[in-house]
């Protein structure tokens, strides 16, 4: 009766979890985020004590200079980065960490972008030193072909992001040199992963805003949130973010493909969702580019186009259905 | 976060699936849905195989009759009987989910030995008297009077939508036994046997056609004092231990179906053409990983349960929230998938869909469930 399945934390992943929290905190505060909203260019400082804090290198096994840990524990960190609204190709660098030299240790920035049947976003494209494109057929990554270029050789098309913290352009023209050897099925699983782990934070942090912003704006003499129709508003952002990080922190634990789309399907909606209803918790001033909430939204809109949309996960949880895929992926898992 | 079973808890499963392979081949016709007295037996001869077989009260304490399993163990028999297609607890609910854990946790060493034992071998069966017509969602307000006269309690009053009020031989009642004291400080829980002269039952049938609850009228009911259970006038706090149970592991079993049902639903879909509506099919997607989350916070909160001492917190109150609208949107998905056909009462998954409807009232309505979670856990202030 002493060992058994244990889900939660371990006491090593709190401490991970919260000197993360601590850190973002102290180097990207809010004055930070605000002034990041304006000069969206990143900061290559914060972006190597990102790196000296293993945030690139986590996964890499000590002998490479990495931290040796896993997927659970990225996700953790990434979760963090969600609730911070930390910008810049922070997936990119993760998953890229043992491919482009230099990324690891947060020295050079790599971009990661997917071919997809519209345009092809680059994130933060003036800040990144290489790119690497992964192109082909998409579903689970059968007949991808990845390709590495400098940022210099990729010609692209300046596009108005709708997320003040992420520029984005359209590539154009992509110089295709020899293919990489990458395991790019693995490589989308785990890029969808962390964005999900990224809308989970950011689910965590709007029920936050929300529920501060309900204890202290007053009307008709009592605090908001006495008000049940905004309680019921709270209540189902809780339900959200909590069935979403069920999901994600289990299929950190299994890297099953099926639970990597569930998982990215319900993190998304809790961003998002959570997001709007943060937005009319706070009335008027939610719609203000004064406060955060807007921040949060575009950004959840734009993860959720990323590394899998919902159309997409829908289609492909759907067929897991049929092929019984699902049942034997997990029976895999609790057998 | 570690989802890997341990040797022990993988034995476990081994020697409850080889029982499994071999009892329930054996077991009786299952009885029709109306045939109550044939539904007892049934539940009850379930029930007494799984005491044969050691697997009674597997979460209960040893103290108590029980194995006294880690809440693993229990998700994991809960779990396989499911798969193997094994009777739910059926008319032991109360008894085993209910009544049995509020014995065990508060009642003498003498009402222990009286009560669960019966409850373990399945020869007892329990119903819950609370709700009453004019308390629902407000249980406190509850009006069934006890009047102490010498060693009994003279019980008067009705209770409502009582489950299995029919075949049960005990039932768990609140009533009132201090009218002037604050609400939740008047109020006893007692064990008031069914067949005690002044209780009357009166079936009712439900939006399904079926009569899984009734109404229970009590004329001048005599109660020992001695079936009281915890001081007198401590009933709510008593009862609140039983509801947490409640909220903890009662849907374990139903979550495995769902996600059985769901791969059904996308056969049959494929079969009758309505696989190629892009919609419908994302439907069911979008279900897929709905189902997979809600086993994985079932899988969460065990685990704090596990560390917290078995006793299940306000993460019960989320899980039922998602839960009971998920389901009711299953079988609306199944509704799509049969077209027409979802008007052939007749179908399993049509009588699923009118049962789910109850899951969002049952046990704690979901506006009450929102008001739990938004006072509970995030600290908003209470209100009207
Ligand atoms: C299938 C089934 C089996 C049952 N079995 C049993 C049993 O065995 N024993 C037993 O004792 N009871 C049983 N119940 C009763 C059940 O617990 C009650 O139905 C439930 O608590 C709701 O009470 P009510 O029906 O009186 O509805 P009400 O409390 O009258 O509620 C009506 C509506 O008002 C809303 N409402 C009420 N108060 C609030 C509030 N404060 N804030 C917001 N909205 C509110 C509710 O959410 C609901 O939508 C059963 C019910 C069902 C459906």
């Amino acid at each position: 009766m002493t060992a058994a399945v244990d889900f939660r934390l371990t006491d090593d992943q709190r401490a991970l979890r919260d000197g993360t929290r601590e850190l973002l905190a102290g180097r990207f505060g809010r004055d930070r985020l605000r002034a990041a909203v304006e000069a969206p260019a990143l900061d290559r400082a914060l972006w190597r004590e990102l790196g000296e804090a293993g945030f690139f290198a986590l996964r890499l096994p000590a002998a490479a200079g990495g931290v040796g840990l896993g997927l659970p524990e990225a996700v953790l960190v990434f979760e963090e980065a969600g609730r911070a609204l930390l910008p810049g190709p922070l997936v990119a660098c993760q998953v890229l960490a043992s491919v482009v030299d230099g990324v690891a240790t947060g020295e050079r920035i790599a971009g990661l972008c997917a071919a997809a049947a519209g345009p092809v976003l680059w994130e933060h494209p003036a800040d990144c030193d290489e790119l690497i494109l992964v192109e082909g057929a998409g579903k689970e990554g059968e007949g991808d072909r990845a390709f590495r270029a400098a940022a210099s050789e990729v010609a692209a098309a300046p596009l108005a992001s709708v997320d003040p913290l992420t520029p984005l352009a359209r590539l154009t023209d992509f110089p295709r040199t020899a293919p990489l050897a990458l395991d790019t099925s693995r490589l989308r699983r785990e890029a969808a992963l962390l964005t999900a782990a990224q809308q989970l934070g950011s689910a965590a942090r709007t029920v936050e805003m929300a529920v501060d912003h309900a204890r202290r704006r007053e009307q008709f003499g009592v605090p908001i949130g006495s008000f049940q129709a905004v309680k019921h508003l709270c209540a189902q952002m809780l339900v959200r973010t909590e069935i979403a990080r069920s999901a994600v922190y289990a299929a950190s634990v299994t890297g099953d493909a099926l639970e990597v789309a569930g998982a990215k399907l319900l993190a998304d909606e809790a961003a998002v969702r959570n997001a709007r209803d943060c937005l009319q918790v706070q009335g008027g001033m939610g719609f203000t580019w004064e406060a955060d909430v807007h921040l949060h939204l575009k950004r959840a809109w734009l993860r959720a186009e990323r590394w899998g949309a919902a159309r997409e996960l829908a289609e492909l949880l759907a067929e897991g259905l049929v092929t019984g895929a699902e049942a034997e992926s997990e029976a895999g898992v609790v057998e | 976060m570690d989802l890997a079973y341990t040797a022990e808890e993988e034995d476990f499963r081994a020697r409850l699936r080889r029982w499994l392979g071999e009892v329930l081949p054996r077991l009786p016709a299952k009885p029709a849905a109306a045939d109550w007295p044939g539904r007892r037996a049934y539940d009850a001869a379930w029930q007494r195989m799984l005491y044969d077989a050691g697997y009674a009260g597997l979460h209960w304490p040893r103290d108590a009759g029980g194995q006294g399993a880690t809440p693993t163990q229990h998700l994991i028999f809960l779990e396989e009987t499911e798969r193997a297609g094994a009777p739910y607890v059926g008319a032991n609910f109360v008894g085993l989910l209910h009544a049995g854990p509020t014995v065990a946790a508060e009642g003498t060493a003498a009402q222990r030995a009286r009560w669960l034992p019966p409850i373990l071998r399945g020869d007892e069966i329990w119903c819950q008297g609370f709700s009453e017509p004019d308390a629902g969602s407000d249980l406190a307000s509850l009006r069934t009077r006890a009047v102490r006269d010498g060693d009994t309690y003279v019980v008067s009053g009705s209770k409502l939508w009582t489950s299995h009020a029919e075949v049960a031989d005990w039932c768990e009642l609140l009533v009132r036994t201090d009218p002037a004291a604050p609400r939740h400080r008047g109020i006893s829980w007692l064990a008031m046997p069914m067949d005690a002269p002044g209780v009357t039952v009166r079936p009712l049938r439900t939006l399904a056609g079926s009569a899984e609850f009734a109404e229970m009228f009590l004329d001048e009911v005599r109660v020992p004092v001695g079936n009281r259970v915890g001081a007198e006038h401590d009933g709510w706090r008593v009862t609140m231990v039983t509801l947490s149970f409640e909220r903890g592991t009662a849907f374990v079993g139903e979550v495995v179906a769902c996600r059985r049902v769901l791969g059904e639903l996308a056969r049959t879909a494929r079969a009758n053409g309505r696989w190629d509506d892009a919609v419908l099919r994302r439907r069911l997607g979008g279900l897929a990983a709905e189902f997979t989350a809600l086993w994985r916070l079932t899988q969460w909160n065990v685990s704090e349960a596990q560390r917290s001492g078995g006793v299940p917190g306000t993460g019960g109150s989320v899980f039922k929230l998602r839960y009971s609208h998920a389901r009711q949107e299953l079988y609306d998905a199944a509704a799509e998938v049969l077209g027409a056909g979802a008007l052939d009462a007749g179908h399993t998954w049509v009588a699923d869909r009118l049962a789910a409807l109850s899951y969002t009232i049952a046990a704690g309505t979901s506006q009450i469930q929102q008001n739990i979670v938004a006072e509970r856990i995030l600290g908003l202030p209470k209100g009207r």
